[in-house]
């Protein structure tokens, strides 16, 4: 089966690990930072000026895929909301001795609480291990899309992309 | 004709969305007087104010600033242009020396009378038919948009979305914002057709983007009650053995737009098939005037493209009118046509935007193919 953005809607691993806005894996490991999943070339550059490090660049053409210059990211995560394309992600792997921490943006009502347990999903929308809602930020800088931050276990951590929080439908 | 009562103004813009805003903005801020916008709705803002996400593009084009916030700043830059809005007003024909018949909900009818006429009238939703599309439950994604943003009403529960273009995905996304259940995204082609960050979105959501399918019909006695899927193979031939149902409630169609050119052509204009730009639309020089003198184009009438590319080319089409009014000198006029064209071409790079910039290049060789030959001596 084809895989990659075009084919199932979600980039491939491939994918990321080529574009100049998903970090090392050293890098990482070192502690919170921001990860772009910006794969395509498409006329957008919002990261870039929303960044108060300088470390997303775009520059001319602004169809350039973001990079990011990840030993300027602190990884204190304003570029994740200021994404039009909801594709700003952010891992923190020091957060505690077992649990990460990953920062997603979420446009959906009604929005987790702190405290709250709930489904991690993947890319690809399917359940993969459970977390916990650790903060929800949705000041409005953010311009009401929140971001929320979710412990889970580490090796999740850069394979969980959003959360399923409302009861389903038929429950 | 002769019975009804005459409008001077210097610049006619009919459609208020962002195209025919941003040209009014442009022309009545340098100076034009009488700039007038006409529009059928009930409110000015065309899209705008049903696109609740965040748009793309540069710093320049207000990128990462929700449509709704867009279609808010450019009404307040027209209130300060002095740029006038009639609403709920129609045109319904185009006479010779740029006369436009209109007829207003309250005023009546009228002819205006103008020097400079921009078109900027959008396009329309198109359509597929299949058996069973008659049914109630089937509509159009912009429709259903319009309903959840605009009207707050949810036309359904489950949702099959057909189209996986920039439309599909992100109507797809607003409908689950609006508490519906997408149950899939169909596309006739082998790849999505939107940006992969819309598709995205979805996706992480739980829905499927079904590539090479493709609706066959739609189920149901008074109203959608399922629909029958099948597969396509490489040559877009259904195969048989591969339907599968579907249990959903509502069927939107995102499968395209075609440009609303009725007054260009009915003024005359040449016209060239484009299939990139959604069918027949009006040649244009770099100003946006159309091969009728006096008569101007942008936005969508001109090519099915996006909210920024509108409104920059209205800017275009409303620097050029002031610039060929007098009151801009013609310096000043091309630097500011200069910025704008430029920042035109960033939006039409890449995977997504060459095609288009490849079609605009061609709608303006045409135009002055069509020029030099009218002129020749």
């Amino acid at each position: 089966m084809n895989q990659g953005i075009k084919y199932r809607g979600c980039p491939s691993r491939e994918e990321l690990e080529n574009s100049p806005g998903y970090p090392s894996a050293e890098r990482v490991n070192k502690g919170p930072v921001a990860v772009i999943e910006c794969v395509e070339e498409i006329p957008c550059n919002p990261c870039e000026a929303a960044c108060p490090y300088g470390a997303i660049k775009v520059g001319e053409p602004i169809i350039n895929l973001p990079t990011l210059l990840e030993n300027k990211c602190i990884g204190c995560g304003v570029c994740i909301a200021k994404c039009p394309g909801l594709a700003i992600f952010w891992v923190d792997l020091t957060y505690s001795k077992d649990e990460a921490l990953v920062a997603i943006p979420y446009e959906y009502l009604p929005l987790p609480q702190p405290g709250e347990r709930v489904e991690a999903v993947s890319r690809e929308g399917k359940t993969i291990t459970q977390g916990r809602i650790v903060k929800v930020d949705n000041r409005k800088r953010n311009d009401r899309t929140a971001v929320i931050y979710l412990a889970v276990k580490p090796e999740f951590a850069q394979e969980v992309r959003s959360v399923r929080v409302f009861p389903k439908r038929n429950s | 004709m002769n019975k009804m009562r005459k409008h001077k103004v210097e610049v006619a813009v009919v459609g208020a969305g962002p195209a025919g805003l941003a040209a009014a903005i442009e022309a009545a801020s340098a100076g034009a007087k009488k700039v007038l916008i006409i529009d059928e709705n009930t409110k000015a803002g065309g899209q705008l104010f049903k696109q609740i996400h965040k748009f793309f593009g540069s710093e320049a084009h207000l990128a990462g600033t929700r449509g709704i916030d867009i279609g808010a700043k450019l009404l307040k830059e027209v209130e300060k242009s002095r740029a006038e809005i009639w609403l709920e007003t129609i045109v319904f024909a185009i006479y010779e020396d740029k006369k436009l018949a209109i007829i207003n909900k309250a005023k009546g009818s009228r002819l205006i009378e103008a020097k400079k006429i921009i078109f900027a009238t959008g396009a329309s939703e198109n359509v597929i038919s299949f058996p069973g599309w008659t049914l109630p439950g089937v509509m159009g994604a912009g429709a259903a948009q319009t309903m959840v943003n605009l009207h707050r009403v949810l036309p359904g529960r489950s949702i099959l979305m057909i189209g996986s273009g920039n439309v599909g995905l992100i109507v797809s996304y607003q409908l689950m914002q609006a508490g519906a259940e997408v149950v899939a995204v169909l596309e006739a082609m082998p790849k999505i057709g939107g940006y992969g960050v819309h598709a995205s979105k979805i996706r992480r959501a739980g829905v499927s983007i079904l590539t090479s399918h493709t609706i066959k019909q739609a189920n149901g006695k008074d109203f959608v009650e399922s629909a029958t899927i099948i597969k396509l193979d490489e040559k877009g031939k259904p195969i048989p053995g591969t339907e599968k149902r579907l249990k959903v409630d509502t069927i939107c169609l995102a499968v395209g737009l075609s440009p609303l050119a009725e007054l260009a052509w009915m003024a005359g204009c040449k016209f060239e098939y484009i299939p990139e730009l959604g069918g027949f639309v009006s040649l244009h020089n770099e100003d946006m005037e159309t091969s009728v003198e006096d008569i101007y184009v942008a936005g969508d009438i001109t090519g099915v493209e996006e909210e920024n590319t509108a409104i920059d080319e209205g800017r275009l089409a409303g620097v050029s009118v002031a610039g060929s009014l007098g009151y801009l000198s013609s310096r000043e006029a091309n630097e500011r046509k200069q910025i704008i064209r430029d920042r035109l071409k960033c939006l039409r790079m890449g995977p997504f935007g060459e095609v288009r910039q490849k079609a605009k290049e061609k709608i303006m060789k045409l135009w002055s193919n069509y020029h030099e030959s009218r002129y020749k001596v």
